[in-house]
């Protein structure tokens, strides 16, 4: 089961320039939500605070209080073992591209000591079929790489790679804006089906998208939330102007 | 979908991986990467260190002089190391002036002027060139360039240009003249290389703006390349320069090894690196072999700067720097 | 491009006002593709001629007692270059045992902790490293290794050869690692793959075959050394194995032999050229080899 994520007054910077102003949001456990907004407005810096990925580019930070279900991200976890209980999904598939199907989906558990192969086959085929993949690469996944999939089979990939670890939330970072229409369907398919398990924020530009897969959205503009509420009531009847400027295309 | 499969999974279960975080292991393998990083200051450091302990004795016996004399006597223990400076210098010089046309004329012809289908032979074997070990050099030299240089090649330069003094003196082959060449031989690959490299980094719309003006295909290469990648040329030169003085094997086995200074393009010589070769394995006494050291001292200097200058001017053109991964 | 000196030589005749290009300046234009023509001729020139001389004078003398036999005292005819092979192998091998994990962890250094002053002092130096004559270094193992020792020895020699190989390794090492794309890393991050982990298993991992070229070809470049040899392995007449002893290899005794005055040295001399040359471009082929072999490889 997923679990919820609650944000308290995030702030981030890339060196002396701030990205985010004191976030506050309330993600609900089990549903998609989504975070759109302009380029630049911060939506992926927020998602990847979310896992401490932001402190990985240089002169980084972030400060604020971020709690995962029962884990305080930033207070007392390393950030090691916070991405281990959340997954990611990245905008442009990058599966390793020494690597085959199957070591791909392992890698996240191998990299980290775990080593009982006969859980590691069930792992790995469980993740396969979570993301849809399974029976397209059951015959080849140990000999065909990782890299030689299509666009929309590799960001698949990525995706069972992110759900063997069992996270209990997966973000995801624009994960159709490289990939064609069907492929983008079959993803969007994808996340109706993990919600049941897991907790969803996907970040998108695609204002279809986040009113097809998402029951909570956020709107973010110039590294501030906006508003935060149903989609439903985003999309059709919103409460600040901005919001009602961006969703009728006024700008961005 | 297959929900039954999904089902199966546990429901947040303690996590799958017990391992830790790594955060020694991280930190340890900082301070390994580290250490082979700082390794390599600290093996230059060791080299001039080395060097100046060990040339002490000799820079107090003779001072700056030491540069200056001519006597290198080792029985009375008289070290003066102007004929290695001279040989190092007039070899190189040769050298550079044998190379650096054909150079420039392989780097253009290959650049500017071969079909597309030979380019690539060509700069492979122009860079195969380099690949050859000084020492297999210095044995070709020995028995093949040597006898073309006493039969046939130093007699016509005796009899046609013996007046301007540098071609007189018995042909014996062996000589500063035979180090010149084989030196050439042994930089060519790299000027052309450079220079390859520079000419190819001047950008498509130079050519094609002196091209439309109505220019030759030499023309466009003057005054649209050539002279846009000067700078990075005369680096690529120096560099050639750099490799030429420290060249040691190839230069040893037929420059004759004769501590002399003469006019003459056909005496033999002695180069800074041809005499530590010989000589330190078999210096007896402290101050001999202090004078060695100190030979390889200002060996090291020089050819430190002249390639720190050749990469600055090098790098000015080129703005070398590898490919980026970020974002 | 010819088209348009076509298309101004074609107005020659016409009567639109645009002047031919003179005949000077056609004349300099072949003269010049001439010279460059034969500038790369003349340069082919030796290359092939070394090349030939090697096969021609090497290759009768390179027969199995060549091969296995030690070398003969002088004046006696016969005798091989085993010792001297073997020496150089064992050589090497001391010097890539020490120069290849030195070279590739200040490579990874730079590429993932050095983009920094400290990084920049390392490339700097290590540039300049690369220019110091080997004779030089040379001198620093003697100094370092013989006189400690109180011998002339294989280790010196290998110590003097991993000096010349650190800054070629390290910086093809750099480059290599630099082509890997972030988001790679990034990917590994995602999953909570610790650093050290992720540079190693991930990062060094697809850029494997680069870095294995680059040791390669300064594994080839060290490889035909003999400057640096000549007073710290010495050479030896005879098989040694100690890592304190004085021991031979094929560059040295190519040397030793060619400005000896014996017609028989330098019969061999020949023969052990050959082979030198035949292992450096083996190894630089196995570079080839090893850069186009697949990808596949299993996690750590």
């Amino acid at each position: 089961m997923g679990v919820g994520i609650q944000v308290d007054k995030l702030n981030a910077w890339f060196g002396k320039t701030q990205a985010l102003y004191d976030i506050s949001i309330n993600v609900s456990a089990n549903h998609a939500t989504a975070v759109i907004g302009p380029s630049g407005c911060g939506k992926s810096t927020f998602v990847r605070c979310l896992n401490r990925m932001h402190e990985t580019i240089p002169e980084a930070r972030a400060a604020g209080r971020v709690r995962i279900g029962d884990i305080d991200v930033y207070n007392g976890t390393s950030a090691v073992q916070i991405r281990r209980r959340i997954g990611m999904v990245f905008q442009k598939p990058n599966p390793f591209p020494t690597m085959s199907i199957y070591d791909n989906v392992a890698a996240g558990l191998k990299l980290n000591g775990f080593r009982n192969r006969k859980q590691l086959d069930e792992i790995v085929q469980r993740s396969l079929t979570y993301a849809a993949l399974f029976d397209e690469v059951k015959d080849t996944m140990h000999k065909k790489s990782g890299a030689s999939l299509s666009g929309g089979q590799q960001q698949r990939l990525c995706i069972a790679r992110a759900l063997a670890v069992e996270p209990e939330v997966l973000l995801m970072d624009e994960p159709c804006s490289a990939l064609d229409p069907i492929s983008t369907g079959k993803i969007e398919e994808l996340i109706f089906q993990l919600k049941e398990k897991f907790t969803i924020v996907i970040v998108t530009h695609n204002m279809q998208q986040a009113s097809r897969v998402a029951e909570f959205t956020g709107f973010f503009l110039l590294g501030k939330l906006i508003e935060y509420d149903k989609t439903e009531k985003i999309f059709t009847n919103p409460s600040d102007k901005r919001t009602e400027d961006y969703i009728t295309g006024r700008f961005g | 979908m297959n929900s039954e499969v999904i089902a199966g999974a546990q429901a947040n279960a303690a996590p799958l991986i017990k391992s830790g975080d790594g955060a020694v292991a991280d930190r340890t393998f900082f301070v390994a990467v580290w250490a082979c990083g700082a390794c390599v200051l600290a093996l230059v450091g060791l080299i001039v260190y080395e060097l100046i302990t060990k040339s002490r004795l000799s820079w107090q016996a003779f001072g700056l002089g030491f540069f200056f004399r001519s006597e290198w006597d080792p029985v009375n223990d008289q070290f003066g190391a102007l004929p290695f400076v001279y040989g190092t210098l007039v070899s190189s010089l040769v050298a550079l002036i044998i190379a650096v046309p054909l150079a420039v004329g392989v780097a253009v012809f290959i650049t500017e002027m071969s079909p597309r289908w030979l380019r690539g032979p060509l700069a492979f074997t122009t860079e195969l060139l380099a690949a050859i070990p000084s020492v297999i050099y210095g044995l070709w030299a020995i028995f093949v360039l040597v006898p073309l240089l006493r039969q046939d090649v130093q007699p016509a330069l005796g009899k046609y240009f013996g007046w301007t003094g540098l071609f007189t003196g018995p042909p014996y082959g062996i000589g500063m003249l035979a180090a010149g060449v084989i030196l050439a031989i042994m930089v060519i690959p790299i000027i052309s290389s450079i220079t390859r490299e520079v000419m190819t980094a001047v950008p498509q719309q130079q050519r094609e703006a002196v091209l439309a003006l109505g220019a030759t295909r030499w023309e466009m290469i003057r005054t649209g390349v050539l002279r846009n990648a000067r700078i990075g040329i005369v680096g690529g030169i120096i560099l050639g320069l750099g490799r030429a003085l420290g060249e040691t094997m190839a230069v040893t086995m037929v420059i004759g090894n004769r501590p002399e200074i003469s006019h003459s393009l056909f005496a033999p010589g002695y180069t800074m690196a041809s005499v530590i070769a010989n000589e330190f394995s078999e210096a007896t006494g402290d101050l001999y072999l202090s004078s060695l050291v100190e030979v390889g001292l200002a060996l090291f200097i020089v050819t430190i700067i002249v390639n720190m200058l050749a990469q600055v001017l090098v790098w000015s053109v080129t703005r070398g720097m590898p490919a980026r991964s970020r974002g | 491009m010819a088209c348009l000196r076509g298309a101004v030589a074609e107005t020659a005749n016409s009567s639109s006002g645009v002047p031919p290009i003179s005949l000077v300046r056609r004349i300099t234009d072949v003269f010049v593709t001439c010279s460059a023509a034969a500038a790369v001729l003349l340069v082919l020139l030796p290359l092939a001629a070394i090349f030939a001389y090697l096969v021609y004078k090497g290759i009768g003398s390179i027969n199995w007692a060549f091969l296995t036999q030690l070398p003969k005292p002088v004046g006696e005819s016969g005798g091989g270059m085993a010792n001297a092979i073997a020496g150089s192998v064992y050589i090497l091998l001391i010097a890539s045992m020490l120069g290849v994990p030195v070279g590739i962890g200040a490579g990874i250094y730079l590429s993932e902790y050095g983009r920094n002053n400290f990084g920049n002092l390392i490339r700097f130096t290590a540039d300049v490293l690369n220019g110091v004559p080997s004779i030089i270094v040379g001198i620093v193992a003697y100094g370092l290794v013989v006189l400690t020792q109180g011998h002339f020895s294989a280790l010196a020699g290998g110590v003097a050869l991993a000096i010349m190989m650190i800054p070629t390794i390290s910086r093809t090492t750099e480059e290599m690692l630099l082509l890997v794309p972030q988001a790679i890393r990034e990917a590994a991050y995602g999953l909570g793959v610790a650093r050290w982990r992720t540079t190693l298993s991930i990062t060094l991992k697809t850029a494997s075959s680069g870095v294995i070229t680059g040791v390669m070809l300064a594994f080839a470049r060290v490889a035909g050394e003999t400057a640096p040899l000549l007073f710290t392995a010495f050479g030896n007449q005879y098989w040694n194995w100690k890592l304190n002893q004085p021991t031979a290899a094929l560059s040295l005794q190519i040397f030793n032999y060619a400005i000896s005055p014996f017609d028989e040295w330098h019969r061999q001399a020949w023969a052990g050229a050959l082979i030198l040359i035949i292992l450096i471009v083996l190894s630089i082929s196995a570079v080839r080899v090893a850069a186009g072999r697949g990808m596949l490889k299993g996690v750590g």
